[in-house]
């Protein structure tokens, strides 16, 4: 059964701390400013604390003009950076709103599912699950992309 | 060579197993051989440079006769004067053809531009390439615009227009090489000719490797065979479909650019680029470029799917809407509907376009209109048998069909394909042949004046089999006329004395020598200013005014219409000044565009428009500017067909059945609607009209109709500031910014001094007592 990993928030736990958008924007900008630098993000609403991410349901996958996005083997959706071209049909078509561009970047980004954030979590809100590619994937034509 | 990589046979087509099939025919290509015979004729080699704020910043002129090639810096005069894209081709021309030059003379050019926009990877549409030259249907300039890569991997690779002149003694490649900064001009004598081969073939030989990626930097302009043989040659512009592993086609359709290409003998332009991103285009503000555009994206993506559903059917959902309307030309333009028009729909199609979004003919646009049908079964022909990718059909090639009476998808895509591959224009092809049926259903033409093609409404045979002798070469008295269009196809029947000269100067759907687009524009006279008060000659790219004018009545007045036969026609034009493709100004439109105080201008998407040129380019424009930027460019264009020899009142004229009923069956057809208008606007008596003869009603209605017509070109001559025959004049270039062009202003004196000795400049409208002609004074620019 083909499986993907994802990062499961639990509101109930969370501080708002954002050490998980720190420790994103390290993996992918090498910096530690979080918010637009990070993949995940963490916002207060009335109703509580919310994340954003991916859900690796796959559609970017169909968006791309240059077959950048894939879905590697393990299920997690991934960029490649040398083939994007930084036309931001992903950005623009995400049904998340969860593949984003940093501010001076030429390319867009994403949640890798690498577990960085789980660890950085002060609290335990965070943690990385393993569930069925059936329950999140999203209708791809033609299945492109799949590696 | 620099494609010693491609030291092998390569197989193409369905050659990967995994990801989607075509099911397409695999052709092999002995690339080994190709590169053998490619002899370079003449190499400059040029330092690669980044792109610097949109341009690259010099432009490439090549001469095939003298092989001369050199790069010409572009000027901060020239952005300010010019802008980009058509506008620099513009003065390129100007700048070194003659008042005498003709499409077929070696100092005409061919001149391919990428605007400072294009090429940018972020906003839908950013990828188009404008195209010009001397065209052979109508003696002037011709500007075309296609999608496809070629004109963001020019600039990439160094240039921001090439402009080729002369001729070659034999077939030539033309690279303009950014991999290693050499523009090459090879020979070719083993290349294929027709787009679909030729393009893919050279893909595969100038990819820099055996990969998908490297096919994907490589961008090829061709024509083919149908190209030599007619005034109706477009230029193919190929994309490599990196899902369907297909070189793609998209077409420079109008005004003959195809048979320019041919006559030089040049079988493809090749551009290659190093890899892109959004970067390349290096923009003053890539983070303004990312926000509108990311806005821009949403906005498709939430709305698309209500409104045109361009990303499913692409320009193909305006059959239906046409056809509802009454403005799907039918039977040569006699009808706006028809019984089988349902056969056309989108539905019918959407079954058989292959839907492997993304189906953008640039990177990034989400528009996503280019659908293609892929492994379609070739019918007739020298590919008959063949398994094929069909771009298209777009809404003009289902008009044409429609236009033939051709209700068959299937004919329909082999028209599409064979009209492509043999470098035609679909549009030009589809008006004159249905203007031909027309006349072969009266006599005027028949079997044996036809060579034998029962060439009657509806007879797919007869008209593939029309174009596959053209493309053939056949040069007998009919095939000649035929290839030539519907302007010579009438003066060859005027000659020969086959019918009413009338009815064949009223029928013949054509201006300037340019066959009309697919819109019926009868009960429009905006549209049909916009078809005729135009520079080029019918074409919708200018405006497109029906729905304004005859179903929402926004315009009633002549100055009304004028103002949008200003307005429109220079928006319009600043797509193609730019590199930019119209349809995502309002082919999506926001949720709240029809609250805002001029819903027809989509004032939020201009503002998006407004942006990205400043943040692209680092100008500090307003929307008024970027109309000032059109005008610029416009007048210049209109008075450089005054230069050469035409661009006044007189080519203006349009023909009859674009205005008006010409024959009984069309005024019995309509015959309510055009009673009425008898008595409500021509004020005849009811009773009257219902005694008169159908033909004298037509002779009232054409009076009439010629009349409107001829006011409304006053007044939009006099809204240009244009002299009453049809000329910019000296004052209005000057407030252009064109004072210090003194070659072009006493050229343009001396044009209306001309004109003057020739009583030629004054208002032809006739002007009932309380009406008014635009200006008493005739000569109203002098005061400016």
């Amino acid at each position: 059964m083909a499986t993907v990993k994802l990062i499961r928030f639990s509101a109930d736990k969370c501080t708002g701390c954002k050490e998980c958008e720190t420790a994103c924007s390290g993996v992918h900008f090498k910096n530690d400013q979080g918010g637009e630098f990070s993949a995940i993000r963490i916002e207060s609403t009335d109703s509580g604390f919310k994340m954003t991410n991916c859900n690796m349901c796959g559609l970017c996958i169909d968006m791309c003009p240059t077959q950048a996005i894939k879905r590697l083997p393990n299920g997690t959706v991934i960029r490649n950076k040398s083939m994007c071209v930084g036309c931001l049909s992903c950005v623009g078509f995400c049904p998340q709103g969860v593949f984003r561009k940093a501010p001076g970047e030429s390319v867009p980004f994403k949640c890798i599912a690498c577990g960085k954030c789980v660890k950085a979590c002060p609290s335990g809100a965070l943690e990385l699950v393993e569930v069925e590619l059936s329950e999140v994937e999203a209708v791809v034509y033609h299945k492109q992309g799949v590696c | 060579m620099s494609c010693d990589c491609n030291d092998k046979k390569v197989k193409l087509i369905g050659d990967n197993k995994t990801g989607f099939q075509t099911g397409n025919t695999e052709h092999t290509w002995d690339l080994q051989k190709l590169a053998d015979s490619h002899k370079v004729l003449a190499e400059y080699k040029y330092e690669l440079r980044p792109v610097h704020k949109g341009f690259a910043g010099r432009t490439l002129y090549i001469d095939l006769t003298s092989l001369q090639i050199k790069e010409i810096p572009v000027t901060e005069d020239m952005k300010k004067k010019f802008t980009g894209g058509r506008g620099f081709g513009l003065k390129m021309l100007w700048d070194t053809i003659k008042p005498e030059t003709r499409w077929d003379s070696p100092e005409n050019g061919l001149v391919l531009t990428a605007g400072p926009m294009a090429g940018s990877t972020q906003y839908p549409g950013f990828g188009k390439s404008l195209a010009l030259s001397v065209s052979p249907s109508t003696d002037i300039i011709c500007d075309s615009n296609a999608g496809g890569y070629f004109a963001p991997f020019m600039k990439f690779a160094g240039f921001d227009a090439v402009q080729i002149h002369g001729k070659a003694t034999e077939d030539v490649v033309v690279l303009i090489d950014g991999e290693d900064g050499a523009v090459r001009i090879e020979t070719a004598p083993f290349d294929e000719t027709n787009s679909h081969m030729v393009a893919e073939q050279l893909t595969h030989y100038y990819a820099m490797e055996d990969t998908d990626r490297a096919r994907q930097l490589v961008a090829v302009v061709a024509a083919g065979t149908g190209a030599e043989n007619s005034f109706w040659g477009c230029l193919n512009i190929s994309f490599y479909d990196i899902r369907r592993r297909v070189t793609r086609l998209k077409q420079h359709g109008r005004g003959g650019l195809g048979t320019v290409l041919r006559d030089k003998k040049i079988k493809a332009v090749v551009a290659r680029t190093k890899p892109f991103d959004a970067l390349t285009n290096n923009p003053v503000d890539p983070d303004k470029m990312a926000d509108v555009s990311t806005r821009y994206h949403q906005e498709i993506r939430d709305l698309d799917k209500d409104q045109c559903n361009m990303r499913t059917v692409g320009t193909g959902h305006l059959v239906e809407i046409m056809d509802a309307y009454d403005l799907l030309p039918t039977e040569n333009y006699r009808f706006g509907s028809h019984p089988k028009a349902f056969n056309l729909y989108s539905p019918h199609f959407y079954k058989l376009w292959t839907q492997v979004i993304p189906d953008g003919c640039w990177v990034g646009c989400t528009m996503a209109c280019a659908k293609a049908v892929d492994g379609y079964t070739v019918m007739t022909g020298p590919y008959k048998g063949q398994k094929v990718t069909v771009d298209g059909p777009e809404y003009e090639t289902l008009g044409c069909a429609a236009n033939m009476s051709i209700w068959d998808p299937l004919w329909v895509l082999e028209f599409n394909f064979y009209c492509d591959t043999y470098g035609l224009d679909t549009i030009s092809a589809g008006t004159a042949m249905a203007f031909y049926m027309e006349m072969y259903e009266y006599g005027i033409l028949n079997k044996e004046r036809c060579d034998g093609l029962e060439l009657c409404f509806g007879n797919a045979d007869a008209m593939m089999e029309l174009l596959h002798k053209i493309a053939a070469g056949d040069k007998s008295e009919f095939m000649t006329a035929a290839s030539r269009g519907a302007r010579r196809m009438k003066d060859w029947l005027k000659t020969k004395n086959w019918g009413d000269a009338q009815l064949i100067e009223d029928t013949g759907m054509e201006s300037k020598g340019l066959e009309y687009s697919e819109y019926v524009t009868k009960e429009s006279l905006a549209m049909q200013g916009g078809y005729g008060l135009t520079l080029k000659g019918p074409q919708h790219d200018e405006a497109w005014l029906i729905f304004m004018d005859m179903v929402n009545n926004q315009i009633p007045t002549f100055a009304d219409k004028a103002e949008a036969l200003h307005y429109f026609p220079m928006w319009r034009t600043w797509f193609g000044l730019n590199g930019l493709c119209k349809l995502p100004w309002n082919d999506v439109e926001p949720t709240d565009n029809a609250q805002t105080d001029e819903p027809a201008k989509v004032p939020k998407h201009v503002q998006n428009y407004v942006d990205l040129q400043n943040a692209i380019t680092g100008w500090n424009v307003d929307k008024e500017e970027l109309i000032l930027q059109s005008e610029r460019c416009y007048n210049w264009q209109r008075a450089m067909a005054a230069w050469l020899g035409r661009g006044r009142r007189k080519d203006d004229w349009i023909p009859y059945r674009s205005m008006g009923p010409v024959t009984v069956l069309e005024y019995v057809s309509h015959q309510e609607r055009y009673d009425k208008e008898l008595v409500e606007k021509l004020g005849l008596d009811a009773k009257k009209v219902e005694c008169m003869k159908v033909e004298d009603k037509i002779k009232v209605m054409y009076d009439y109709r010629q009349s409107q017509y001829q006011k409304l070109a006053d007044a939009v001559y006099y809204r240009r500031g244009w002299t009453p025959n049809g000329v910019p004049t000296p004052q209005k270039m000057k407030s252009l910014g064109f004072g210090d062009e003194t070659k072009m202003l006493a050229m343009l004196q001396q044009k209306i001094d001309e004109d003057d000795a020739a009583g030629l400049n004054v208002w032809v409208g006739e002007y009932a007592d309380d009406e008014q002609p635009p200006s008493t004074d005739l000569k109203y620019w002098e005061k400016w």
